[in-house]
């Protein structure tokens, strides 16, 4: 019996942006019914590896081989033709449509809806993925909008899947079903690869690894018999960097507290916030759990001032400060972080100085309402060299940053403003794991100054690390806020389905409030 | 099929370039034009851009017509900057001439000094109430200033011709719709004998030095731009984005206002119903061919009198008629936003 044909083969296959070569001379096997992680940090060429592979870019030099015959892919559609699904880490659905009008508009074939419907229920239920084709996508979550992704891949009955960071937007219960899910599927002969840069979902997943760095394949492994230390070692080149967490000797009082705030979402399928309450202490971390769409953009625009709520709901160092605007808000001592760094928490075309006027302007910037640009280049200098940006100075305009270098700039900008209290959503959202420990340690120190810091992520490890309590974020409510000793991944997990109590929440979150 | 797709960095120096190459388009576009009237490009050009400028007289007007232009884009500029669109400058430019006109009106026989004076504060009042409205409309209604800015104006030129038809029409002007002609004090002093060039070439050049240090350091300036370039990073730093809508309205209505001023107690020195030729509009192209910029709009607002010139001179030389002046305008303008649309942008062959 001769060796088995490989589903993919990549050989020698370099791609070159202007500046940069995004991958580099990279050799990759896939077997039929294998489960291959392709392992790599932010910008390491994981999605442009993907992308040639998919036919949305093309590689200048090196072969694919599908299925041992010599193919050059030259657009999606080809690629699905040939038997290549890709599930992408942000969707692509209409809101206004139903999901079986959603998957006809991407299929190459007759529109039929009634037909359609049958083969996706068919589809969804073989594979565990339970759908209803004739639900409108906004009334999806986005877990649900995922499998719409999967089962719209399907249906084309491909040989090989790619997936883009599936579980992102999963709890860890839905990252469990996908698991099953995409097992059965590589036991029907399906292969599979897997882009992540999480270790132990890889570990107890993938069947083999690529490991890529700086566009260059590195290593290559079987994760069941590395621990996530080798494998983070191979992807990032040296040991992960821990963080310390001293514990907080300071004084502790309660400086920011949310009580019963109801919001009305102003977008259309946004998520209304409902009777929320919730304390933040001086010198503590909250950790705020969820998956983005569970009401997490309106909290953050409510606590932020974005959008100003009743005067009572929030009160911010002991005064009511729920009807006043961020600049308002801003001025008594609290500063936030927005997940969008660019064009919310950073003006994309405007220098790293004039960046810092944005919200530094009340660090003695103005006088008679002209600026002391001078100042602001001393502060932007100063927040360069302190929190290690690495730019072409602080003349330089923010979209010319790194993900995570632009994070590390907004994140000390705000810090050095001596604030009182800090919101931030998704910290370490896109910023490579070096980058990302710098931050979260960061965080760590300004909360052991006195700061009380809200953090609201998608990350379950990065909340586990460096939060002091925890609460979920689900539908719209928020759960009561447990020490972080209490919690596990489990019953956090539960409480993103929803499934919690927070009556209880009102109740004793206030009584610390007025006490 | 081609696709357009956003550049990651528009190039700086192509943005200055753009009015350049839109001027050489519309000089080629202009030559096919006079071309296919059977005049020759070339003397046509010479009539249009060179003889206006070959006499004191010509200087003299060409300041006459920029210096509305110059100071109504000033304003403009502010507001565009901020993406608050005022497209009503014209209505701006009549509310002012009306408050001005009115002063002067009123205080006939007055040979006071301080009747100017009056009329200039009025003109810049009744700008900036007129633009203050829409503002008003947009923070509380949510109603496009693009929309009411415009309206306005027509209201505001329906208010004029009122004006002028009734309770202020000259009683010996035989029933024209115009006012009384105003007296020596309520006009600007002219510079030099026989030009109709006047003092108020000295308020748009102070206008130019206020905005240009406001743009360079104000930090409302700053806060513009903010909300033109990322709304939600205004949003996010606490800018209120009422108090930006009031400011560029009030302010570009403002100089709107005194260019009307300085029309009625200028070239015109009435009130009719020919106060404007366009200005308010014309600024429009003004602002930005001049890149926003207040040394930039000072450039823009020479070459834009000059075709208004031209298109005088075209009309009296070569029997050309007047939409000759609006369509160079508006090829003006045709090629400076398809010159910024392929900065923005580059064109990519789509498989």
């Amino acid at each position: 019996m001769h060796a088995p044909v490989p589903r993919l083969e990549l050989l020698n296959v370099t791609k070159r942006y202007p500046g940069v070569v995004a991958c580099s001379e990279v050799n990759l096997t896939v077997m039929p019914g294998e489960i291959h992680a392709v392992l790599g940090e932010n910008g390491a060429g994981k999605s442009t590896l993907m992308k040639v592979i998919y036919g949305a870019a093309h590689a200048e030099s090196g072969t694919i081989r599908l299925n041992g015959n010599e193919v050059r892919i030259q657009s999606p559609a080809q690629a699905r033709r040939l038997g290549i699904g890709m599930v992408f880490q942000h969707f692509s659905l209409f809101e206004t449509l139903t999901i079986a009008e959603n998957i006809s508009l991407v299929l190459d074939e007759p529109f039929d809806l009634a037909a359609l419907d049958i083969r996706v229920k068919d589809v969804s239920q073989r594979y565990g993925l339970p759908l209803d084709p004739r639900r409108m996508v906004h009334s999806l979550s986005v877990g649900e909008r995922q499998r719409v992704e999967i089962v719209r891949c399907l249906l084309q009955s491909p040989k090989l899947l790619i997936l883009d960071e599936p579980t992102s937007v999963l709890t860890p219960q839905a990252v469990q079903k996908l698991f099953e899910t995409l097992r059965l599927l590589a036991g029907e002969g399906v292969s599979i690869l897997y882009i992540s840069h999480k270790l132990h979902e890889i570990k107890s997943l993938c069947d083999r690894a690529t490991i890529i760095r700086h566009g260059k394949v590195t290593a290559t492994a079987i994760p069941s018999q590395e621990t996530p230390a080798s494998l983070a070692r191979m992807m990032i080149g040296r040991e992960l960097p821990v963080c310390r967490a001293p514990v907080y000797t300071g004084e502790s009082r309660p400086v920011l507290s949310v009580h019963g705030l109801s919001v009305a979402s102003d977008q259309i399928f946004g998520t209304d916030l409902k009777n929320i309450s919730l304390c933040v202490n001086s010198g503590e971390i909250l950790g705020i759990a969820g998956i983005s769409g569970n009401g997490q953009a309106e909290l953050m625009a409510a606590l932020s001032g974005e959008t100003t709520v009743d005067k009572v709901s929030i009160v911010l160092d002991g005064k009511r400060v729920g009807h006043l605007n961020a600049g308002q808000r801003r001025a008594r001592g609290l500063v936030f972080v927005p997940e969008e760094r660019l064009g919310r928490g950073a003006v994309p075309a405007f220098s790293l100085s004039h960046n810092a006027l944005l919200t530094a302007h009340r660090k003695g910037m103005k006088y008679w309402g002209l600026v002391r640009y001078s100042k602001a280049r001393e502060f932007a200098d100063k927040c360069v060299a302190r929190f290690d940006v690495r730019c072409g100075g602080s003349g330089a305009d923010a979209r010319s940053l790194s993900g995570g270098n632009l994070q590390k700039f907004i994140v000390g900008r705000e810090i050095m403003l001596k604030p009182k209290v800090m919101i931030i959503a998704q910290p370490t959202w896109g910023v490579d794991v070096g980058a990302s420990a710098v931050l979260r340690q960061a965080l760590l120190d300004l909360s052991r100054n006195g700061v009380a810091i809200v953090v609201i992520s998608e990350e379950l490890e990065e909340l586990f690390e460096i939060s002091d309590r925890i609460a979920v974020l689900a539908e719209g409510r928020l759960s009561v806020a447990e020490p972080k000793e209490q919690s596990s991944a489990e019953s956090v997990g539960m409480k993103m389905s929803g499934l919690f109590d927070e009556s209880q929440a009102v109740s004793t979150e206030a009584a610390d409030a007025l006490a | 099929m081609h696709l357009l797709e956003p550049r990651p960095r528009p190039s700086r120096l192509m943005r200055w370039t753009a009015p350049l190459i839109a001027i050489v388009a519309t000089l080629l576009a202009g030559s096919l034009l006079f071309w296919s009237l059977d005049k020759s490009p070339l003397a046509s050009f010479q009539v249009f851009f060179i003889e206006p400028l070959t006499s004191r007289y010509g200087w003299s007007e060409l300041l006459v017509k920029a210096c509305p232009l110059i100071l109504i884009a000033q304003g403009l500029a502010i507001g565009f900057k901020a993406r608050i669109y005022n497209i009503g400058a014209e209505g701006q430019l009549i509310a002012g001439a009306l408050a001005g006109g009115g002063v002067a009106i009123y205080m006939e026989g007055s040979d006071s000094a301080w009747v100017l004076p009056a009329m200039v504060l009025a003109g810049a009042i009744g700008g900036a109430l007129w633009g203050a409205l829409p503002a008003w409309l947009r923070t509380h209604f949510n109603a496009q200033e693009t929309l009411t800015t415009l309206m306005l104006s027509y209201i505001a030129g329906f208010m004029l011709s009122y004006m002028v038809s009734g309770p202020w029409r000259d009683p010996e002007g035989m029933n024209f719709p115009q006012s009384i002609m105003f007296s020596d004090n309520a006009l600007f002093p002219l510079l030099f004998e026989g030009l109709r060039v006047n003092s108020s070439v000295f308020m748009t050049a102070f206008a130019v030095l206020a905005f240009w240090l406001f743009n360079a350091r104000s930090f409302m300036h700053f806060q513009l731009e903010v909300g033109g370039h990322a709304p939600a990073a205004s949003r996010y730093a606490g800018f209120s984005s009422k108090q930006t809508v009031w400011f560029s309205l009030v302010m570009s209505g403002m100089t709107a206002g005194l260019a009307g001023v300085g029309e009625v107690a200028g070239p015109v020195g009435q009130l009719n119903l020919n106060i404007s030729p366009g200005y308010g509009f014309a600024a429009i192209i003004v602002a930005y061919l001049g890149r926003l910029h207040a040394l930039g709009i000072v450039l823009a607002g020479f070459l834009m009198a000059l075709i208004y010139l031209g298109g005088e001179a075209a009309q009296v030389s070569l029997q050309m008629p007047f939409a000759i002046t609006g369509i160079f305008q508006g090829m003006l303008l045709f090629f400076l936003l398809g010159s910024d649309v392929f900065i923005d942008n580059r064109l990519r062959r789509s498989a």
